[in-house]
């Protein structure tokens, strides 16, 4: 089992430990509801120094990286960063990642932890057609710490330089901690502004201790689910993986067709033309009733589909669900049944997100100059 | 440490009697709450319902995952803890007080003696905690 660089300091703060995709990682502090209010009324801290992050180096390194997404990595400035899924051969999602451009020929892939050593094989694989890209693994050498909510940013800028507040949403930028630099992206997982900040394995702890002191909230992964549920951010292993394709899943805008020949590129455009037979939709529970991943989707009866990930959403205070359906059936307002353990409750498709932060907050933060251009 | 009142009789999956006279009041342990964490959902069986010890008597959902409820004792419904039901964060609070599940009469008072004791209960979760749970 891995142990990230802040487990210590997890357990000896009490925290519930749960093993997720080969780590030990905090499920819970003081408990799931009230961590997800704290992000959403301030700023919590989560350990994800398990997800995979991969550097992607060399003359060849956008070439490789071209040929592996299908969005247009190319049109990365350097500092910027992107959303991005890796595809199969059949269009199915084998990851979905953020890839930043570092600068000219250097790139960094920040992967799902229970994909990394899929997605280490399967790009050591192509990477002979491209013997110019170099694949550097630096996930146990680099801790990450996201820092999220409203107040998160202001806290970051107090820990790691304001210059930070400057930088645009998908962006990475380096701040300063105890003189060494440190990469920070304008990123999360929550809905809501934040850092998703990168030190080195060795600082992790003291800048946790930094960030905490100042007042973010330690949150756990059972947070996190639920934040991201609001936020109707997928999550790969329930809402995504190799059977479904960007189009089914609600991604077909990272799909760009015209940038050339990429892996999975016929079988999408095929899916394209034709339409996906199934879709991901947002359901909102009428009842008190909780969908949870896998259960059936009926319409009048009907199976038409399943739940992907269902919870009690706890700010917006009801019963909100992910899952697949029928494509005629993904319109707003169709009402559907789900089978919570035999019991039919009714369920209605929602527009996704949930939750949207207001606009007030972060982003249009200060123009102040960028902190420092990118890259480490 | 979670508390496990010394007046109270326990099962192995968490759940406490206290007879109060010829009823029987049920709950979850403060182990089992804190193990399930936040509760947002009770489903519990309606007056009138007839119980079997150690048989499924409804569910408890936690943000996390749902559970099954098993009666600690036979008996039939006699009320339910709608309090509890409106606010389900009370099985969270006060396990053992405003946070109770269910009251059924017509109990077998014999099988009180298939139930652990607060002693047995506390030796039963400490050989849990040793086997890393």
């Amino acid at each position: 089992m891995f142990l990230t660089p802040l487990n210590p300091l997890h357990r000896a703060a009490g925290a519930r430990m749960v093993r997720f995709a080969g780590w030990e990682m905090p499920l819970q502090y003081t408990g799931i509801l009230d961590e997800h209010r704290s992000v959403r009324r301030g700023a919590g801290i989560f350990d994800v120094s398990h997800m995979g992050r991969l550097e992607i180096t060399g003359p060849q390194a956008l070439d490789l990286l071209q040929s592996l997404c299908p969005t247009d990595v190319a049109a990365l400035e350097d500092g910027q960063g992107q959303y991005t899924v890796l595809c199969h051969l059949t269009g199915g999602i084998l990851d979905d990642c953020v890839v930043y451009r570092q600068g000219e020929g250097r790139f960094l892939l920040v992967c799902n932890a229970s994909n990394r050593p899929k997605l280490i094989s399967w790009i050591a694989g192509w990477q002979r057609r491209f013997p110019g890209a170099c694949l550097i693994d630096r996930t146990e050498a680099l801790g990450m710490l996201a820092v999220q909510g409203p107040a998160a940013p202001g806290l970051v800028a107090e820990a790691l330089g304001t210059g930070l507040l400057a930088l645009p949403r998908f962006h990475l930028g380096q701040g300063l901690f105890q003189g060494d630099p440190v990469l920070a992206a304008r990123t999360g997982y929550t809905g809501e502004d934040g850092f998703e900040v990168m030190p080195a394995a060795a600082q992790a702890p003291a800048l946790w201790r930094a960030l905490t002191e100042r007042g973010a909230a330690p949150c756990g992964l059972g947070a996190r689910d639920t934040l991201r549920l609001e936020a109707a951010l997928l999550l790969y292993g329930n809402d995504i993986d190799e059977s479904r394709d960007p189009f089914s899943a609600g991604l077909g805008r990272l799909v760009n067709l015209d940038k050339g020949a990429f892996l999975g590129r016929e079988p999408l455009a095929r899916t394209k033309a034709r339409g996906p037979a199934e879709r991901l939709v947002g359901l909102r529970m009428v009842g008190r009733e909780v969908a949870r991943h896998a259960y059936p989707i009926l319409e009048s009866g009907h199976r038409v589909g399943a739940v992907t990930s269902g919870s009690y959403a706890p700010w917006l205070e009801c019963n909100i669900a992910l899952g697949y359906v029928e494509a005629r059936l993904a319109e707003a307002g169709t009402v559907l049944q789900v089978d919570v353990r035999g019991r039919l409750a009714e369920a209605v498709v929602v527009p996704r997100p949930f939750y949207r932060r207001s606009a007030a907050s972060g982003e249009a933060a200060p123009r102040e100059p960028r902190a420092a251009s990118a890259g480490a | 440490m979670a508390k496990v009142p010394s007046e109270l009789r326990y099962s192995k999956e968490h759940e406490w009697v206290k007879l109060e006279g010829a009823t029987a009041v049920m709950g979850i342990t403060d182990y089992a709450q804190a193990e399930l964490g936040d509760v947002v959902y009770l489903n519990l069986p309606p007056k009138g319902t007839a119980l079997v010890q150690s048989h499924k008597m409804g569910e408890i959902e936690s943000v996390k995952a749902v559970s099954d409820l098993f009666a600690p004792v036979s008996g039939v419904v006699a009320e339910v803890n709608q309090a509890a039901i409106d606010s389900p964060e009370l099985v969270n609070k006060d396990p053992f007080g405003g946070g109770w599940l269910v009251k059924a009469t017509g109990i077998e008072p014999g099988e009180l003696a298939n139930l652990l004791t607060a002693a047995a209960y506390e030796s039963f979760l400490e050989g849990l905690a040793t086997s890393g749970h």
